[in-house]
């Protein structure tokens, strides 16, 4: 296996994208990312994408998107793991250079939810688990599946829902600063998610990412092709990948997600570092934030803290620009927007300028001292997880931040 | 309950088929204002109705069961492991070799969620609890709980599984109820 870089990144505008179609969309993302790599398409040997869909029109999105772009006719495939779809198109990419089988390759993420009407969509986010067991007859939804994590993990840590909305204000936050987010220019505050709706108890609209068109690219090149394109590649470093049980019944307990504890793991494990105080190691992350509780307990999957610790980081702020470990600078899923099959390539595309030190307003660029930065992307309720570590060095381990 | 889901649904299409066909006429283009009445979308002249049917061919005692009032899971012969929902094979033991079991019904409630925002087929329901407890075997089941008022159920509260029919469709399935 050879060293993969990101060299280009390209980042749609997310939100009710209904003046555009998958095509258009996407080569809003694939565009900046071939300008920012100074690419040709000629040059890009494979391409993948990352696309949930049933929502939207196209059934082979991969060739719309090739066509569109104007990568025929090199090799694609579309791929799905939920929610972390893009992720999944990332790592596939990355294997495609990684051993050796294409030089440059072009991970593209892209989801159109406008095109089919809000209650068809919750029908379809419904049936991601186990259809026939748990959709077929007790009518889940995507919240509702969270919701009986928030209210095992409320129940066993005494957390409130006060809490959680901290996580929503934090990710508005940075989202409101963020032009390319669902919800730029919009801050909320802790009283405004305290009085929204409940969609699925103890879940509040406010605790909830939105229904999201969007797309991003990056693009993928071998070490010996990197430093030819750019000064500054942001190197994949790891990926870790895991499944969870189809059923939600079939798992032991409801207060962390073993498919991403089991991804960092072999993460974590692949550049020699211990799954334990781990926000020592990394200058930021992106995390799966699709609802407040899925960051809480990212926070502890990941090893920031121990099980039961995730809340002390939100109520002590230290997931903010200058805590001890950055989160969703970008807004997340929760204010950026989750484009099901965008948001994995879209936490790629954040990580890459945020290790360039390259985002504006620099209100949400994290402090960058250890060069490395982590995304966190679970398909699904935990169905899949994909957890990816970038770093600005090519090889060796991750050295630790200054204690603040 | 009301409305039948059958009548929800159908006024759900109906509506837009019939805003469709308006503007179709009037403008002799399927193209109207998106919802913010912000940008133009073409209103699809096309549907697709979806309803999947799903083989249950080797777990059909199960549904046997239902109608003689029992809820059964299946055990493997060799390791002894339980399957709830019920399985055919044991992917660990690799083999079919399955004893259906009565599941005894008492069972300790390790979560829920009450869904306010239904699924589109779900609308004609009342807002539902949604729960998943540990029975005594060792196994977990989700399904509804039924109870009148949502705020007396308690994480740790012991409940029965039982054989409950799903109206208004009429079928068999199961539920939860409070052990008093």
């Amino acid at each position: 296996m050879r060293g993969v870089a990101i060299v280009g990144v390209g980042h749609a505008k997310f939100g009710r994208r209904t003046d555009t179609t998958l095509g258009e969309l996407t080569w809003e993302a694939v565009k900046e990312a071939l300008d920012d790599a100074r690419l040709d398409q000629k040059d890009i040997q494979y391409f993948v994408v990352g696309n949930a869909g049933g929502w939207s029109a196209e059934s082979l999105p991969a060739v719309v998107v090739g066509e569109y772009c104007g990568l025929n006719p090199r090799g694609a495939m579309r791929v799905e793991a939920a929610c972390a779809s893009g992720s999944a198109a990332v790592y596939n990419a990355y294997l495609a250079v990684a051993s050796g089988m294409a030089d440059v390759a072009m991970a593209i993420g892209v989801e159109k939810m406008y095109e089919s009407p809000t209650p068809t969509v919750v029908e379809f986010i419904g049936r991601a688990g186990n259809y026939f067991w748990e959709f077929e007859n007790f009518g889940l939804t995507f919240p509702g599946y969270y919701a009986l994590y928030m209210t095992a993990y409320m129940n066993r840590f005494n957390a409130t829902e006060e809490d959680f909305c901290r996580v929503a204000v934090k990710n508005h936050y940075y989202g409101s600063m963020n032009p390319k987010a669902q919800f730029y220019g919009l801050r909320i505050t802790v009283d405004q998610c305290l009085k929204s709706r409940y969609v699925a108890w103890p879940i509040k609209l406010y605790d909830s990412s939105p229904i999201t068109d969007g797309a991003a690219a990056v693009v993928l090149v071998s070490e010996d092709l990197a430093r030819k394109i750019t000064d500054t590649p942001v190197w994949i470093r790891s990926v870790g990948v895991a499944t969870g049980t189809a059923n939600l019944s079939k798992r032991p307990d409801f207060i962390g997600l073993d498919a991403a504890y089991q991804a960092a793991e072999q993460a974590f494990r692949r550049v020699g570092i211990g799954h334990r105080d781990t926000w020592k190691y990394f200058d930021v992350a992106g995390v799966h934030d699709c609802f407040t509780i899925a960051e809480v307990m990212a926070y502890e999957d990941l090893g920031f803290v121990e099980r039961g610790m995730g809340l002390q980081l939100v109520r002590d702020g230290q997931t903010y620009k200058g805590g001890l470990i950055p989160v969703n600078l970008d807004g997340g899923l929760k204010a950026k927007g989750h484009p099901i099959g965008a948001t994995g390539v879209s936490m790629a595309v954040e990580m890459t300028k945020q290790l360039r030190q390259g985002v504006e307003p620099r209100d949400r660029q994290a402090d960058v001292y250890t060069g490395w930065a982590l995304s966190h992307n679970v398909g699904g309720t935990g169905h899949y997880a994909y957890i990816t570590l970038y770093s600005l060095d090519k090889d060796g381990g991750p050295k630790t931040k200054p204690k603040r | 309950m009301g409305t039948s889901l059958d009548a929800k649904y159908e006024e759900f299409w109906r509506q837009s088929i019939k805003q469709l066909n308006e503007v179709v006429k009037a403008t002799g283009i399927p193209i109207a204002p998106d919802e913010k009445g912000q940008y133009s979308l073409w209103y699809d002249v096309r549907e697709l109705r979806i309803r999947f049917s799903i083989s249950v061919e080797r777990i059909k005692r199960f549904f046997e069961g239902l109608r003689e009032g029992k809820i059964y899971a299946t055990r493997c012969r060799r390791c002894g492991r339980y399957y709830f929902p019920p399985q055919a094979d044991c992917p660990y033991c690799r083999v079919s070799d399955m004893d259906w079991v009565e599941v005894g019904g008492e069972g300790e409630l390790l979560t829920y969620t009450v869904i306010n925002t239904k699924p589109l087929t779900f609308s004609h329901y009342s807002d539902y609890v949604v729960a998943i407890a540990r029975m005594k075997e060792g196994f977990n089941v989700l399904a509804w709980l039924r109870i009148d008022d949502p705020r007396k159920v308690r994480v740790g509260m012991m409940v029965r599984l039982q054989i409950a029919r799903r109206e208004p469709e009429g079928y068999l399935t199961y539920e939860f109820v409070p052990i008093e």
